[in-house]
């Protein structure tokens, strides 16, 4: 019928039932984490400490970063190995405002200036930190700055057609290059110490449950946020055309589509997504520095991506929170085997289960999109 | 096999041995008039020590430089417990590694208190500065002659002028006579003959040394009273002046030259590193991320062989060639039969899974060999410098893997060209159905490809063990700006990576004065960016299957 | 010039030469509005170089290419080319093989190409119309929820003209449609082609003799960059040049 099809999506989820159970968990628990928390007593056995909050907190947005490299990897086929990058920049956006708030109160007691400025010897703030002391410009900052290298690095690249391995060797470069940059004292932007010792944010105390609890559901709610407007996109028209791009570029290209631009939006969105997991990060984690851009922090995003199964959003974040819940507990109960097990798990899921985790449940389903057309023309 | 090995060592020493014993008794005689001498040094008042000097000199014994030089430098010490004296290796070590005085060689360590230092004063370490290079002066060893020469002209006396004049007319090695009248006209620039003062700058001119150029910028300025000039002449002034921006530009352009080298031989690293790349990835299409980590695979075959075999490190470093390239080449062959060949055709598929491979083998060295940097001995035939003038070293290291890089780009060429395993990875790369067509094994093929970049790899690491520490990060460090020579160059070329090798080590190094070395790097990227802008398949464009497009 | 000769595309004194070897040498050819243009010619006679050159990809040395009588093709680029409307199939087929027949349609649908109108573009009721329609010329109706990869061969081929068609073209150019295909698939194929003539012009490029016989009103020999015959398949298999150059050397 014609009236279903003006309306592709019947409900906001449709037939995805792999985010239809994403999303019921979610809610679930952004709602059992701060009860546990709040309402039961800590001497209790089944009270969340804070600790607790923000290991899944910290969860929550390595997932957000596996939605943004799912994104543009398992839709469009761009492989991106410096994703950090735009999560970094996003945390020390975040971070500046952080210092910013402390104020007085750092070590040095010097009203404007960060300690680490003052233990430079630095008279005066940087033209670049103007402004973060107001949330709303910083908030734009954590967005816009990921954004905007984004837009500039896939101009560049997109436009000369630098595709497949090509793009990820320089993405892995640009991630390297900042990471020394960012190392060093006169960027300004704390040289190996990154910045730390927050005090408060938006005047609640960082410290306080209550205040873990909050940054915690702002997490979640941006996390759902995120999810939709990924299946948005990957549901729209223009995410078929992604999926072509991503299966036969210049087949795309000669129907008249304009590929270069297509991945630079979805590039640049996928960044902000990055961006906004980063910001996201600092306040509950407490620290950023500059080993954030470190090489293999990108490319571990696309292990947790492919393990989850890559193409589908709810996968990547499975595979996120899977693979960073065994990282927290290989690496507290067997440190030197979590390596050879992340390595043994890229070299077995390449191998053996190139569609993830998910493809591995769903391999006698249907696949989605001829679902979708079926109903479409009932 | 150690026993073997220490057996060797012992027939290896034994006729040293034998002429060490013969060569004591001959000189005997001598040996005990210089020793009884030296032993008065030990109560001796500085004055006293003065003579003794004298004294000594007058024997004429051959170790008389090293033992005054040591006495000069504060390493020499007499035991305390039966008042030998000895030459220390080092001042104030603890403990300290003894030389025997009269055959120079190692006599063990001894703690710190357990023996006296033979000290020294202003005036005496004067006196003994000018008979050591008296000394050396009359040295048959050219080097010795010349640090003598450059030694005395830091503090030229009437004394010394003398000595080098007597020098000047005896001396045959024209860079020693060189170095002598350098020196006789600094002399001669505090004469009170303006004449004398004239040529003495215009010899000046052509020397490039810092302490020349120093010494003539001083003649411009103000003299103390702030009336006139240090050189009242406004003649000789003028030459001073002229003298002094011809030096500087002379060293400007041996920075710049050596600037160039460095260039080169971080370049030439880099073309090692991307030669194994290209031609994994011209033949077999792959990036392989796990190439660093071949690399640290020889690095620390290096290690291992050096340990394997202690006696003869100038040895085990062309022993560490061939071994690393096997042992980096098996693991090659390996990888590619268990993981990459179900990979083929899948580019980012295979990035990933080398990547596993590249964690595995970091953390399989950290288990066997700790996460610690282990240090590989730089024999002696690589460490120094090779002096070219007074403005420009350049170490031997960096030549000799500047001369390696040649020789492997050379070889892997020649494999490539020349033989039949080299046809027909080429005919692999260009054309696979064809080439299976006509009957070749591409299997085989592909895995000989891989072991063939693979070794490389480890070859790589060998000639980094001398440049860097070995540890388990060792492969990460290159990694990247080695991806960047292959993008630039071009992907599966070789003379892209030499060439794209090269010149981005040389704009790196040239950059790194003005830009920093961090910046440097940054700006290398950007201006790579921009450039596959202009030229996306880099300078040398891949042609074959790696090319095609899917 | 009377609105009755007017030709739907003008090739005019073409030349294209790679490193010396001429792949077009003043090459002349029209294409009638509606017509159904068949080229053969043995290899390295220049067909693919001219479909090159229609489309965009191979700019030539020399001479002139319109479409219609306004359009110059030699200044417009590949994706111009084809909103102009001009429409080519590719020798090997390329569809989307993760998309769904459906979805392969959608995305050939005349429309804006912009990444922010296609995030929320909805099919209309005259677009689907149209799938519909033209689901039904290439006969895939019953497999539109099919996945790309799934199909046979000849099954990709006919949707990926019926993605051409999804364009509307006004000439379709079609490389070499019925190699690799079973009879019946052939069979099928010259149906389909013969019901689009009229509506559009085509120009088809193939080696199958039979074939072309079975479709062509009018056939264009090319040889070495030149039209050496033209006229209809009897007319054609009898002119000695022909003869020479398939029996002869």
């Amino acid at each position: 019928m014609p009236s279903s099809m003006s309306s592709p999506s019947y409900g906001i989820l449709g037939h995805d039932r792999g985010g239809a159970w994403f999303l019921a968990i979610l809610v679930l628990v952004a709602v059992a984490v701060p009860v546990l928390n709040l309402a039961v007593p800590p001497s209790s056995a089944i009270h969340l400490s804070a600790f607790g909050i923000t290991l899944i907190g910290k969860y929550l947005c390595y997932a957000m970063l596996a939605l943004a490299v799912d994104l543009i990897w398992g839709y469009c086929g761009i492989l991106s190995l410096g994703h950090a990058v735009f999560f970094s920049l996003g945390g020390y956006a975040m971070g500046m405002y952080l210092m910013r708030q402390i104020g007085p109160r750092g070590v040095y007691g010097d009203p404007i200036l960060p300690d680490f400025m003052v233990f430079l010897n630095w008279k005066s703030l940087p033209w670049f930190w103007y402004g973060f002391n107001h949330f709303p410009f910083a908030l734009a900052m954590m967005l816009v700055v990921p954004a905007l290298l984004a837009l500039v690095f896939g101009w560049f690249a997109f436009r000369s057609r630098v595709t497949g391995v090509y793009f990820s060797i320089i993405t892995q470069a640009l991630t390297y290059a900042l990471m020394l940059a960012f190392f060093r004292n006169d960027m300004g932007f704390g040289g190996n110490n990154g910045f730390t010792d927050f005090k408060d944010i938006l005047s609640f105390d960082l410290h306080s449950d209550k205040t873990r609890v909050v940054l915690f559901l702002f997490t979640a709610l941006a996390l759902g946020a995120s999810y939709l407007a990924c299946r948005g996109i990957v549901e729209s028209r223009a995410g078929r055309v992604l999926r072509a791009i991503r299966d036969a570029e210049s087949r795309t290209r000669f129907l008249g589509y304009p590929v270069e631009s297509f991945k630079l939006w979805v590039f640049v969105f996928s960044a902000i997504i990055a961006g906004l997991a980063g910001a996201l990060y600092v306040p509950q984690i407490g620290i950023i520095n500059p080993s954030e851009f470190a090489p293999i922090n990108s490319i571990e995003i696309v292990i947790w991506v492919a393990v989850g199964g890559r193409g589908t959003l709810y996968g990547a974040i499975a595979g996120a929170v899977l693979i960073n819940y065994a990282k927290t507990y290989f690496t507290g109960v067997f440190p030197d085997a979590w390596l050879y097990a992340l390595g043994a798990l890229f070299v077995l899921v390449t191998l053996f289960l190139p569609r993830g985790i998910v493809g591995l449940v769903s391999t006698n389903r249907k696949t989605a999109a001829p679902l979708r057309v079926q109903a479409q023309k009932a | 096999m150690r026993q073997l090995h220490r057996g060797e060592r012992w027939l290896f020493l034994l006729p040293l041995t034998l002429l060490g014993v013969a060569s004591l008794y001959a000189q005997t005689a001598k040996d005990a008039t210089f020793l009884s001498t030296l032993g008065e040094l030990r109560e001796a008042t500085y004055s006293d020590k003065a003579h003794i000097v004298e004294r000594l000199s007058q024997t004429g014994h051959r170790n008389l430089r090293q033992v005054l030089t040591a006495f000069m430098e504060g390493r020499l010490y007499y035991r305390n417990s039966d008042q030998h004296i000895f030459l220390a290796k080092t001042a104030d070590e603890d403990p300290l590694s003894l030389i025997d005085p009269i055959t120079l060689k190692s006599a063990g360590i001894a703690p710190n208190d357990t023996v006296t230092a033979i000290g020294t004063n202003n005036s005496l370490r004067a006196a003994l500065r000018k008979t050591v290079a008296r000394f050396a002066l009359s040295s048959d060893d050219t080097e010795v002659r010349l640090d003598a020469v450059r030694e005395m002209s830091r503090s030229l006396d009437e004394e010394t002028t003398t000595l080098l004049r007597v020098q000047e007319k005896v001396e045959k090695n024209a860079g020693v006579k060189r170095e002598i009248a350098t020196a006789l006209a600094l002399a001669a620039l505090d004469g009170t003959d303006a004449k004398a003062r004239l040529d003495a700058v215009n010899t000046l001119k052509g020397s490039i040394s810092q302490d020349v150029r120093n010494r003539l910028a001083l003649l411009l300025g103000k003299s103390p009273d702030g009336a006139g000039f240090v050189e009242s002449d406004k003649k000789i002034r003028d030459a001073a002046a002229a003298a002094v921006s011809n030096i500087d530009m002379w060293r400007n352009f041996y920075s710049g030259v050596e600037t160039l080298f460095f260039g080169l031989s971080l370049g030439s690293v880099l073309v090692l590193i991307a030669i194994g790349l290209a031609i994994t990835f011209g033949v077999v299409g792959v990036i392989n991320m796990a190439h660093g980590e071949l690399m640290m695979l020889g690095a620390y075959t290096t290690y291992v062989v050096q340990l394997a075999m202690p006696g003869h490190i100038g040895l085990s470093i062309l022993v560490a060639v061939p071994a690393a390239f096997v042992v980096a080449g098996l693991i090659g062959v390996l990888m590619e039969r268990t993981i990459i060949r179900f990979l083929y055709g899948r580019p980012l598929e295979t990035l990933l899974a080398t990547f596993g491979v590249s964690l595995i083998l970091q953390q399989a060295v950290r288990s066997i060999f700790s996460a610690l940097n282990r240090s590989v001995i730089t024999p002696d035939w690589m460490s120094g410098s090779l002096r070219l003038n007074d403005a420009l070293a350049i170490t031997y290291n960096r030549l000799y893997i500047v001369i390696f890089t040649l020789i492997i780009f050379a070889l892997s060429m020649l494999v490539l060209k020349r033989t039949r395993i080299g046809l027909d990875i080429r005919a692999v790369s260009q054309n696979r159905s064809m080439a299976k067509a006509m009957g070749i094994r591409t299997e085989l093929v592909d895995a000989m490809t891989f072991g063939l970049g693979s070794g490389i790899a480890g070859v790589a690491g060998v000639a980094l063990s001398q440049l860097t520490n070995v540890g388990p990060n060792l492969g990460q460090s290159y990694i990247i700006d080695s991806f960047l020579v292959v993008v630039f160059g071009g992907v599966g070329n070789l003379w892209g990576a030499l060439i794209g090798g090269t010149s981005m080590g040389i704009v790196n190094k040239l950059l790194e004065p003005y830009a920093g070395a961090v910046l440097a790097k940054i700006l290398v990227l950007v201006a790579l960016i921009l450039f596959i802008q202009i030229r996306p398949r880099g300078l040398f464009p891949p042609s074959g299957r790696a090319a095609e497009d899917k | 010039m009377n609105a009755a000769r007017r030709k739907r595309l003008y090739l005019e004194d073409l030349t294209v030469s790679f490193d010396g070897f001429k792949a077009l040498n003043n090459l002349n050819l029209y294409v009638d509005p509606g017509e159904l243009l068949c080229i053969i010619g043995p290899n390295g006679a220049g067909k693919t170089t001219m479909m090159d050159v229609i489309t965009g990809k191979t700019r030539p040395d020399s001479g002139t290419a319109y479409f219609g009588d306004a359009i110059n093709l030699l200044q417009l680029s590949e994706a111009e080319i084809v909103a102009a409307g001009i429409g080519r199939k590719f020798q090997k087929p390329t569809v989307f093989e993760q998309l769904t027949v459906f979805e392969n349609l959608e995305l050939a649908l005349a429309g804006s190409r912009s990444f922010l109108k296609t995030l929320r573009a909805r099919i209309s009721p005259a677009e689907r119309k149209r799938i519909d329609e033209v689901l039904d010329i290439i006969g895939l109706s019953e497999h539109l929820g099919s996945l790309g990869r799934i199909l046979a061969h000849g099954q990709k081929q006919w949707l990926e003209i019926g993605m051409l068609l999804m364009q509307n073209p006004e000439l379709l150019l079609v490389d070499e449609p019925v190699a690799g295909m079973t009879p019946h698939e052939i069979e099928h194929t010259a149906e389909l082609l013969l019901s689009l003539a009229g509506e559009h012009s085509i120009v088809v490029v193939e080696h199958d003799m039979h074939f072309v016989r079975s479709i062509a009103k009018r056939v264009t020999v090319l040889h070495e960059g030149q039209v050496i015959a033209e006229g209809d398949m009897d007319k054609v298999q009898q002119n000695p040049r022909v003869i020479e150059v398939y029996l002869g050397v």
